[in-house]
């Protein structure tokens, strides 16, 4: 990027409870995510990961009702003011389940959808359907219907059907929960190639951050609907690890070896959070 | 009556003559058979109308689905014939057991060569649905994605309900057991939990669909459109002759059942 | 003992699904069924309780053709969890949901309560006996479920990716469990996916491909092996991958639990240790 990154998504004192919830499901947020940042956004279940998500987007306070305390602007909108269709073109959100994303009889429909909505040219719609299909591969797939494809097909059109509302964020809510382990390094890998190429915020809820840890520079840990870490993914993994793991975060099982053995003294230096640096911190050791 | 009757219902994907016809053009064929077929009771009329549909289920490939969906009207054929053998003559009988087989085979014809697909973009289309739809639902494409939606969920739930039949059977749930009271009690379980599954994909999938501007603040455009092609304007001129010819003669003439 | 003897199952449509499916099942078994999707992992579950019977070969549970038998009669000996609890609950309250196969099986009305509080206490839901279990969340109704099968204290488990949208410490608790239950004498059979959990629970691991049984052994064995993980769709679990980079160092090529990583590495970071403070 020629220009210095500028904050996409700011927050301030957000929180949000829903109707008829005994506590609030997020409070006191106060959030700054620059452009093209690759963000792992954890948490115990019930933290309140998905809320946030939902506010990123518009359906919190659109399709979801419920108090609504501070400030959000996504890409110089505020979202309180803004309708969920407004919001779509700046926030794609991809779904946990992959099946029930997919709407139209076929998956060039589907992706076409979105853009259909924006009332755009069809010349327009046309090529924005052709270019998302290629950057996702499933040109192949154009005229199945939804149920005949596998879960990693299914995720990869939803991304496509996404991307043809040219975003400039995309939320993805634990996209590869149903997705076997190769599937969902696939759809991990693509989603940072997307984000290089084009240029994207990428914000990703997972539980398991093996999966996230090679391609997310940031991480944002939630409680009990607050923020209790914000950092760096090695910075966070090496000083705040307790946390984490008190938390019942899935730390990398790299990360959990080194701390493990630094703890006994037979290893120093920051803890590595894939296996690669993990590899390349242990021979570091060894020949010592 | 298994499921496999419904075979002859369900939608072909090819790639025939009939099935590029224009949605809208097939629908008035129906109606083209419909209104001769409601208008007269003779025996001769409907051996016609039977006989005139039958190159379009040849040249649309669906002849043999269309003898399945026969035999599901085997049934109703037959009882159709015997009631109507009690209120009337034998040959009335005869007459209305072939208009029913004649209103079978045309929608029949028609299901089997018109995509869902194109149907809710026809939906789309038509004035009357737009309207309504806007008075009922506030959007005018509302009806015709309600329409769409339904179908594409059908696979879905089909699913759904044989698991949900495997996962209570697996809890000793014995579904062919018991007086007919104790079967339809039997039902609840099954029921209950497919109802909350429809929901709550439908519930995620206007999430989905609203995350994509659904229904976006201006006009929505369409990247697949109808076209009415030669071959679809010289049949609807067809069928708008038969309809109103069939009238005309209605009203001129009293046609007998033999 | 379930036999599965040279198992084939063909779908009506003529798909195979399954081709010459040898298994033992007895009481203390720990076993993770593996496998791409489609792979047939369900399928095969499916058979072990009768639901579905096989087109070639039998399965006999305790002595029992599964073709003579009833699902009903064979689901007091094998529990199987489906992997939506949403394809099970339909109860006013938990209670209720988990009395449902206790009632379907004749027990006493007595004997139901009290086996519906035990179990219910077994899993941490007593607190919810009396709520709906719509109002329950994901969680939460997975284990409702799980508790619906387990009071009628079958000795057959199994469960059905029972790790997807879990977090680490809800797994640690599953993982806790079914050691609980193995070691009463319990056969436990998992259906996953989930690479790591399998790597630090060492089951015996069977890994299906395209209906076969393509691998049959201990964890370690089995995921250490890059072909046949590949076959799987699955990935080598995080040790095994780290310790493919360390095999100059003369460490084994099999781990795959954290523990047992540490160690090995202890081993020799402890030498390396001693050796640089001699050095200086």
């Amino acid at each position: 990027m020629a220009h210095a990154p500028r904050e996409i998504i700011l927050a301030k004192n957000l929180g949000f409870q829903y109707v008829g919830a005994r506590k609030a499901a997020i409070q006191e947020i106060e959030l700054t995510i620059k452009e093209n940042e690759f963000i792992l956004l954890t948490g115990p279940s019930g933290c309140g990961k998905t809320s946030l998500c939902r506010c990123l987007n518009g359906l919190i306070p659109n399709f979801y009702q419920g108090e609504w305390t501070g400030e959000l602007l996504v890409d110089g909108l505020s979202v309180t003011t803004q309708l969920t269709s407004e919001l779509s073109r700046r926030v794609g959100y991809v779904f946990q389940n992959p099946e029930n994303q997919l709407f139209a009889l076929t998956v060039e429909k589907d992706i076409a959808f979105g853009p259909e909505n924006l009332g755009l040219s069809r010349q327009e719609i046309r090529q924005r359907v052709d270019e998302a299909m290629n950057v996702t591969g499933t040109l192949p797939l154009k005229d199945l219907a939804p149920y005949e494809l596998s879960g990693g097909q299914q995720q990869r059109v939803a991304l496509a059907g996404v991307l043809a509302m040219k975003p400039s964020v995309i939320v993805l809510d634990e996209p590869t929960s149903f997705l076997d382990p190769r599937t969902a390094e696939e759809v991990m890998k693509a989603t940072d190639d997307l984000r290089r190429e084009l240029g994207l915020t990428i914000v990703v809820v997972e539980h398991r951050l093996d999966l996230v840890a090679r391609y997310a520079e940031r991480i944002i840990v939630m409680d009990g609907g607050k923020v209790v870490a914000d950092g760096g993914l090695e910075e966070t993994l090496d000083e705040k690890f307790d946390l984490l793991e008190g938390l019942g975060v899935g730390v990398p099982r790299v990360s959990l070896l080194w701390t493990m053995l630094r703890r006994d003294g037979l290893v120093s230096g920051k803890v590595p959070t894939h296996v690669e640096s993990a590899a390349a911190s242990l021979q570091g050791m060894m020949n010592q | 009556m298994s499921l496999r009757t419904l075979e002859g219902f369900k939608f072909s994907t090819l790639k025939t003559p009939v099935h590029l016809l224009d949605p809208r053009t097939k629908f008035l064929i129906v109606i083209a058979v419909l209104v001769p077929a409601l208008l007269f009771a003779n025996i001769y009329v409907m051996i016609v109308l039977l006989l005139s549909q039958i190159p379009l289920l040849l040249v649309g490939r669906v002849a043999r689905r269309w003898a399945l969906s026969l035999r599901a009207g085997v049934f109703l054929s037959a009882l159709i014939f015997v009631v109507n053998l009690f209120t009337g003559s034998y040959l009335s009988a005869i007459a209305l057991t072939l208009r029913f087989l004649v209103l079978l085979t045309s929608f029949s014809l028609f299901f089997m060569t018109t995509s869902p697909d194109d149907l809710g973009l026809a939906l789309d289309r038509i004035g009357a649905i737009r309207w309504l739809s806007r008075r009922w639902l506030g959007y005018p494409n509302a009806l015709s994605f309600t329409f769409t939606t339904a179908v594409r969920l059908v696979p879905t739930l089909a699913v759904d309900a044989q698991t949900v039949v495997d996962a209570q059977r697996s809890r000793g749930l014995e579904l062919d057991k018991g007086n007919l009271l104790k079967r339809v009690r039997n039902y609840i379980p099954i029921l209950i939990p497919l109802l909350l599954i429809a929901i709550r994909r439908s519930l995620e999938l206007a999430e989905a669909l609203e995350s994509r501007g659904f229904p976006g603040k201006e006009g929505r455009t369409s990247l697949f459109q109808l076209k009415l092609r030669p071959v679809d304007y010289a049949i609807i001129a067809f069928s708008l002759v038969a309809i109103t010819g069939s009238f005309w003669v209605f009203f001129h003439y009293k046609i007998p059942v033999l | 003992m379930i036999t599965l003897d040279k198992v084939s199952y063909t779908y009506r449509s003529g798909q195979r699904a399954l081709t010459d499916i040898d298994l033992n099942l007895e009481g203390g078994d720990f076993i993770a069924i593996m496998g791409e999707n489609g792979a047939g992992k369900t399928t095969l579950a499916k058979h072990l309780n009768g639901l579905l019977k096989p087109s070639q070969g039998r399965v006999l549970v305790d002595g029992e053709d599964t073709r003579k038998v009833s699902v009903a009669k064979l689901s007091r000996k094998v529990g199987l969890v489906f992997q939506n609890p949403d394809h099970l609950l339909f109860s006013e309250t938990v209670k209720d949901e988990v009395a449902f196969g206790l009632k379907n099986f004749g027990f006493a009305p007595e004997v139901v309560e009290k086996q519906v509080m035990r179990t219910l206490e077994a899993l941490g839901l007593a607190e919810y006996a009396e709520t709906s279990p719509f109002l329950l969340s994901g969680g939460e109704r997975k284990r409702v479920a799980l508790a619906a099968i387990l009071a009628t204290e079958p000795d057959y488990l199994i469960l059905d990716e029972p790790t997807i949208g879990q977090d680490y410490q809800q797994k640690e608790r599953l993982r806790n469990f079914i050691l609980q239950l193995y070691s009463q004498g319990k056969a436990v059979v998992m259906i996953t996916h989930d690479v790591e959990f399998v790597a630090e629970s060492n089951p015996m691991v069977i890994l299906l491909s395209q209906g076969r049984i393509v691998a049959r052994g201990p964890a370690d064995s089995v995921l250490s092996k890059d072909e046949l993980v590949k076959k799987a769709s699955l990935v080598r679990p995080q040790m095994s991958r780290l310790f493919s980079e360390l095999t100059k160092y003369g460490f084994p090529s099999d781990v795959v639990d954290v523990h047992r990583a540490r160690i090995l590495l202890e081993e020799k970071l402890s030498e390396v240790k001693v050796r640089v403070a001699q050095n200086s």
